[in-house]
């Protein structure tokens, strides 16, 4: 029952805006054009619901495939960077200089490479996931309690048991962190991608609607848009809550404290 | 893990390096202790204390002088062991329970079959209710209780506390001190204890060393003449009330007095 006390007054907040919005739009005849009424985006969102649905798949399938490919090789690459001198001399300061490159800013490039099919997409959402990705890994690795070590040396594990049963969990929390920021941008990556270049998805249609300046239209696809993102990031967080309950929990806890 | 094993220290020291700066915490060191003794440390802030328990125990290496456990000399990390750290050092991820026996699925043992015993051990402790509360969920010493019952568990030859009960009330604190001196009685094993309550070290110990401030020296070697088991009454007795003096004197020589342990907060 907790959590419909707790969405509740957020749900409730949204409603009453939507509301102003409504109001303010029939009562100064705003033009269509400028701000859609609320009841006109959902109008328009059913109207169109196919070809969004649709776009909406592609855009999606574009965020997940990003997302996985930069958690399936930012992982592996940390726990190298993290155990192995010459990776963490060599390699991490270099991935750590080519972070500051704007990645939006040569994805035009990846068009030129690539072609406006899958691949330039995914490489876009992958580049904006795959930094905050490895850095927040690397640092979950390091940030290891050393007297943590200390315990879990003096029991003779080997680096296989370390790894399972004290490094990996203990860095965990901060792996999560990486999650959702990737989360995030993978959204931001896709529709940019799709902008630049692309004959489907959700930001393809944007770019279409918004030229025909139907306002209601390019309303209902970034609410399809923001909805993605959420479910995405919602998504991560139930993971965290199911992998790390102990951290979740904690955090928790914190948060009730401040209220009270 | 059966049987007990004997610790030398021959000249072993430490001096800490970290670019052109150095800490001389130890200065050479030779002690012997015997298979199956109980052996305190006292000493003031900051005298390495930790820092020798961590040198017996392979976590850093001698900068001169050789130490063996056993047979062998400590090289690396030593596994005989079961080390009670000075603050307690839980995994947060897991449990109370779960803590108890990550000490014995990292020695790749059967943990299910010692979760009997991890139960017995935890009730003891006074933390029967708290097997499957995680870390963040109890007070400093009930985490400290814990860390005690992981480092017994399996029953291990040598037995490393650093000031193990320093973040215990007065009573909880007498009451494991009582249980410590039983078990080591029922289970022989090699004890080094190191404490700032001087009391609390000679009501346990075979023998006090007595360290002086930084860098860090075995200042007086103190042998407790006092019949086991001292239970409480061993408080009363003019031999226990002879050594305690012996020691305060010294410490108050020195202007290092810490008659009680500075982290008993209450
Ligand atoms: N890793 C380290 N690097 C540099 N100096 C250190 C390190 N560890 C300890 N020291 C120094 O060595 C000395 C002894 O430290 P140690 O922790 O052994 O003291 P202690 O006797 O255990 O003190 P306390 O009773 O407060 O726990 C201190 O002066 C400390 O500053
Ligand atoms: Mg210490």
């Amino acid at each position: 029952m907790s959590w419909i006390r707790r969405i509740a007054q957020p749900l409730g907040l949204v409603l009453a805006v939507l509301a102003v919005w409504e109001l303010a739009v029939r009562l100064f005849e705003v033009p269509n054009y400028l701000l859609p009424a609320p009841t006109a985006i959902l109008a328009d969102l059913s109207r169109r619901w196919p070809r969004i649905l649709g776009g909406a798949w592609i855009t999606g399938l574009e965020i997940l495939g990003g997302f996985a490919l930069a958690v399936a090789i930012s992982l592996p690459l940390a726990t190298g960077i993290a155990f192995n001198a010459w990776m963490a001399r060599v390699v991490y300061p270099l991935i750590v200089a080519f972070q500051v490159v704007p990645k939006i800013a040569i994805a035009p490039i990846f068009v030129i490479w690539f072609g406006i099919g899958w691949i330039s997409k995914l490489t876009l959402v992958f580049l904006l996931c795959f930094f905050p990705m490895l850095v927040n890994n690397v640092a979950g690795f390091r940030g290891i309690n050393a007297e943590i070590m200390d315990f879990a040396r003096s029991t003779g594990a080997n680096a296989w048991r370390l790894f399972w049963r004290i490094r990996l969990p203990s860095a965990l929390p901060s792996i999560f962190t990486g999650l959702r920021i990737g989360a995030v941008n993978a959204v931001t990556g896709a529709v940019v991608a799709e902008f630049i270049a692309s004959d489907k998805g959700l930001g393809y249609l944007l770019l279409e609607y918004n030229g025909n300046l139907l306002a209601s239209a390019v309303f209902a696809t970034v609410f399809v848009l923001s909805a993605i993102g959420l479910a995405i990031y919602y998504a991560v967080e139930g993971i965290e809550r199911l992998a790390i309950p102990w951290h979740t929990a904690q955090r928790r806890n914190e948060s009730v404290g401040e209220q009270t | 893990m059966t049987g007990t094993l004997p610790i030398r220290l021959a000249g072993a020291s430490k001096t800490f390096r970290r670019g052109a700066q150095t800490t001389e915490a130890l200065t050479p060191i030779d002690i012997e202790i015997a298979p199956g003794e109980f052996f305190a440390v006292v000493g003031p802030s900051g005298c390495g204390k930790s820092t020798l328990l961590r040198m017996i125990a392979g976590l850093i290496p001698a900068t001169s002088g050789t130490i063996t456990v056993g047979a062998g000399t400590v090289t690396k990390p030593v596994t005989e062991v079961g080390i009670v750290f000075q603050s307690p050092v839980l995994l947060d991820w897991r449990t109370v329970l779960g803590n108890v026996l990550a000490q014995l699925e990292l020695r790749g043992l059967d943990a299910t079959s010692y979760e009997p015993q991890a139960r017995r051990l935890l009730d003891a402790v006074g933390l029967k209710g708290f097997e499957d509360r995680y870390p963040f969920e109890l007070s400093g010493g009930m985490r400290q209780r814990v860390a005690i019952v992981r480092a017994l568990i399996h029953n291990p030859p040598v037995l490393l506390m650093d000031e193990p009960f320093g973040a215990l009330d007065a009573l909880t604190r007498e009451q494991l001190r009582l249980d410590l001196e039983a078990l080591w009685l029922a289970k022989p094993k090699t004890v080094v204890f190191i404490t700032h309550s001087i009391d609390e070290a000679v009501l346990l110990a075979d023998r006090v060393a007595v360290m002086s401030p930084r860098p860090g020296s075995i200042e007086r070697l103190l042998t407790i003449d006092l019949p086991r088991p001292r239970g409480i009454a061993a408080r009363q007795l003019p031999a226990f009330t002879k050594v305690v003096e012996e020691v305060t004197n010294l410490f108050l020589e020195r202007g290092v007095l810490q008659a009680t342990g500075k982290l008993s907060l209450g």
